[in-house]
């Protein structure tokens, strides 16, 4: 039992930052239909800029964690936002209207060339988190004890958590309540009504790629938080992890995404405590297999309706 | 039109419009490049500091922006100030570059550090000097009535490319008695055509599932792997021979398409994808965790060559073995064998291709690619999607088994870092690129994806970087890949269509039914 609540706790941490890349790829992919492959990536450089952000910081002698936070979440997340936008107004927006292949063969290349630049610019290596976070965050706060073993829960854990149920809310109201939302739900219907509307398309896709990469840097940050260790590679795995979150739980549905995005960790964790860390992606990919055979849109997506 | 021909008049003058969105492109250059090229992160006895990179960041913001004013001016059809610009900027670079070692001091006039980006940084220029030479061309060809020279070389070249195919299969069966120099030299080069040709088949077979099924298929990478650890392991363990296994593994190839394909095949279009992305992933991983079976990270080493009919082709054999230069009765060459496989894999690659050429022939063929038109029209007409689908796959996956197991015979050295994603993506890029279903647009995809890196390979991790950018920029100048143009399979008039009388019998049909 403490076993299954620690790996619960530890499952739905890693879960939380799935969702929030997934976040990206299913708005992406609902208002555009094309798998945004650049966008683990683009998580990886929301990672980087923080510690870059962090570590300047730190030589000017700020190291209080939440006044670093407020830096990081200032500077790095627009700037990680820029790059959402730069990467779709250089790589996709040329291919819009053209083969549904184009913009993914273009998004593959993108990707390979991100992980490769951060790759010669910052090195192989994997780079430390430069923050004394031992000091300045509280012990574990134990839930539970038995047998000698006892469930705890980190403050990291907690910020991810809390961090990611407000983004959540705030995102939620944004597409529910403001224009730009509506904006968005409208271009997802139908792209050329919308148009026909006045609603201006590109502006509203551009935007949609600079808020998924503003979660995707959010979810870097935390990362970097939560592992204190990042490397060049560490886009991919966690790009189609999310991605197959997103697909899992309905493509185009934000609680959707978050709900798949947890699933994804759950299954990750709990398959890595009791039977086998190896094979823990293999679980996770099964569970995508499965959730697609019988339920082919996923969890809380709307079944396709075929208009011929 | 109006515009070309009064060009002369608005010739080079800068609009602040034009300005403020170059100045726009200078900023955010500069604001993506400040922390992730400005700052370098240096982990030096477990601690992390930093070096800073700023002129980096100012030259590229700065090249960006001229850049920008060049290309918009080139886009509005006014390339003079773009082609002077651009014809100085990459001469003042190529002479930085050559003269740097003959005076001390030059060196930091130059743009960055590493010299492979220097070199690459003069490309930029050059490319926009080119083009604006070509917009010239063609606005000067379009004021004096004639079509630019781009469409007058594309409208020649087509009838040709039915015979640029018989040339490319010549020239591929004469390579090897070509002079390519001394042997080391006709070894590197056969060697990097052999892997041309791998990667040509492997183009060739997801053709098939991507290019004529219309089926994304991210994991294709999967079936190439199954067949080369087929091999692999039939060779080392049970001692069974190249040419047994090959089918072998061409079956077993094909078999996984089927057992993966048949759930997931209901699915549509980028569904599919990630199904089979995850699949792909899946198979590394079982090869690489399973160790007692395939051998873990490590690999499969020391595995078989393959044998000429049956004839080594070592320096020396076994007791009672004749190899092959002692059966022909030739001095031992080390060349041979690459020769050997050379063909080999040309001979896999030409069957790839007749075999597929006449399945797009047979009503098979003709049920893939009108599926991948429209899949609600083919259900109407009866053809089952699934089963049509389900073959299409388990093809393609059938031939990426042979070509996998051709590499592990190449190789005699397979371990799971071959298999990765970024090999299906190569793949999928090159079948793109080629232009969805075109043969031999897939060897001139492969030629320039696969062959161009393989002889630059000392630009070493410039290399992917490089592959990157290539993949996006060919998808904007290309979006329907290099040859884009698609002949119909089947029509109704002129060239190509049914006789005459097949038409005026169905005519007098139709006129009888619509009585």
């Amino acid at each position: 039992m403490v076993t299954f609540i620690q790996q619960l706790i530890n499952g739905l941490t890693l879960g939380a930052v799935y969702g929030l890349i997934a976040i990206g790829y299913t708005m992406v992919y609902g208002i555009i239909g094309m798998i945004n492959f650049a966008h683990g990536d683009i998580y990886m450089i929301g990672a980087f800029q923080s510690l870059i952000v962090i570590l300047v910081l730190g030589t000017f002698g700020i190291t209080w964690v939440p006044l670093a936070l407020l830096f990081v979440l200032l500077i790095a997340v627009s700037l990680t936002a820029l790059y959402g936008w730069a990467v779709e107004r250089v790589a996709y927006r040329p291919l819009r209207g053209s083969t549904r292949l184009a913009p993914l063969i273009s998004a593959i290349g993108m990707s390979i060339f991100l992980s490769n630049s951060v790759l010669l610019l910052q090195g192989p290596r994997g780079k430390p988190l430069p923050l004394d976070t031992e000091g300045q965050f509280a012990a574990p706060f134990q839930l539970m004890t038995a047998d000698g073993i006892s469930a705890q829960i980190t403050d990291k854990q907690i910020m991810i958590m809390a961090v990611t149920v407000l983004v959540m809310i705030g995102f939620t109201l944004l597409i529910k309540r403001t224009s730009l939302g509506r904006q968005q739900r409208a271009c997802e219907q139908d792209m050329k009504m919308a148009s026909l509307l006045g609603v201006n398309i590109n502006r509203t896709i551009s935007l949609t790629f600079v808020m998924g990469a503003a979660l995707a840097c959010v979810a870097g940050l935390m990362v970097t938080l939560y592992y204190e260790n990042i490397k060049f590679n560490i886009g991919f795995v966690a790009g189609i992890k999310a991605f197959s979150a997103a697909v899992v739980g309905g493509v185009g549905s934000l609680p959707g995404a978050m709900l798949g995005g947890l699933l994804i960790g759950l299954i990750e964790v709990f398959f890595s405590a009791y039977f086998s860390v190896d094979y823990k992606d293999v679980a996770a990919f099964g569970v995508l297999v499965a959730v697609l055979i019988f339920r082919p849109t996923g969890l809380l997506g709307r079944p396709e309706v075929e208009k011929v | 039109m109006a515009m070309a021909i009064s060009r002369p008049a608005a010739a080079a003058s800068v609009t602040p419009e034009l300005l403020k969105q170059a100045l726009a492109a200078g900023v955010v250059t500069f604001l993506l490049t400040s922390l992730i090229v400005g700052i370098e992160t240096v982990s030096s006895t477990g601690q992390l500091t930093y070096n800073t990179r700023y002129k980096e960041v100012f030259v590229a913001s700065v090249a960006v922006f001229f850049g920008s004013i060049a290309v918009n001016l080139m886009r509005e059809g006014r390339p003079r100030l773009a082609l002077f610009g651009g014809a100085a900027v990459t001469v003042v670079l190529l002479a930085l570059l050559t003269l740097q070692y003959a005076y001390a001091g030059l060196e930091a006039w130059l743009p960055f550090q590493a010299p492979i980006i220097n070199w690459g940084s003069v490309i930029v220029p050059a490319c926009i000097c080119i083009r604006a030479a070509q917009i010239a061309a063609a606005g000067r060809a379009r004021a004096e009535g004639r079509e630019p020279a781009s469409a007058r070389l594309g409208k020649v070249t087509q009838p040709l490319l039915p015979w640029l195919g018989a040339a490319l299969i010549v020239l591929a069966f004469a390579l090897p008695w070509l002079p390519l120099g001394d042997r080391t030299q006709a070894k590197k080069i056969i060697d990097i055509c052999t892997i041309v040709l791998t990667y040509v088949m492997l183009g060739w077979g997801l053709n098939i599932v991507v290019g004529l099924a219309g089926l994304l298929d991210l994991g294709y990478v999967a079936f190439y792997a199954v067949g080369a650890y087929t091999y692999a392991m039939l060779s080392t363990y049970f001692d069974l021979s190249f040419w047994v296994c090959l089918p072998l593994a061409g079956l077993l190839a094909a078999t996984f398409g089927v057992v993966l394909g048949f759930p997931v095949l209901r699915l549509r279009g980028d569904y599919l994808a990630i199904v089979t992305l995850g699949f792909g992933e899946m198979i590394r991983i079982i090869l690489t965790n399973w160790k007692e079976v395939t051998g873990g990270p490590a690999g499969i080493n020391k595995i078989p060559r393959a044998s000429f009919f049956g004839l080594p082709i070592e320096r020396d054999a076994p007791e009672g073995v004749v190899t092959f230069h002692q059966f022909f009765g030739l001095e031992y060459n080390p060349n041979h064998r690459v020769i050997f496989l050379y063909y080999l894999i040309l001979l896999c690659a030409l069957v790839v291709n007749f075999v597929t050429m006449r399945i797009r022939r047979l009503p098979l063929g003709r049920a893939w690619e009108a599926l991948r038109e429209d899949e609600t029209a083919c259900r109407a007409l009866g053809i089952n999607p699934t089963n049509t689908k389900l073959t299409a796959f388990a093809m393609g996956a059938m031939f990426a088994g042979f070509a996998g197991s051709f590499f592990a015979a190449r190789n005699g050295f397979i371990d799971p870092q071959s298999f990765v994603f970024l090999e299906s993506a190569v793949i999928l890029a090159i079948v793109v690129l080629g232009g969805l279903g075109s043969q031999i647009g897939i060897v001139l995809a492969t030629a320039v994806l696969i062959g161009m890196p393989e002889l630059f390979r000392e630009l070493k991790d410039y290399r992917m970087l490089a592959f990157g950018i290539g993949m996006v920029l060919i998808m904007i100048w290309r979006p329907g890949g290099l040859m884009a143009h698609r002949e119909p399979t089947i029509r109704l008039h002129g060239k190509g269509a049914p006789p005459p009388a097949v038409i005026k019998i169905k005519e007098e049909k139709t006129a009888v039914a619509a009585k």
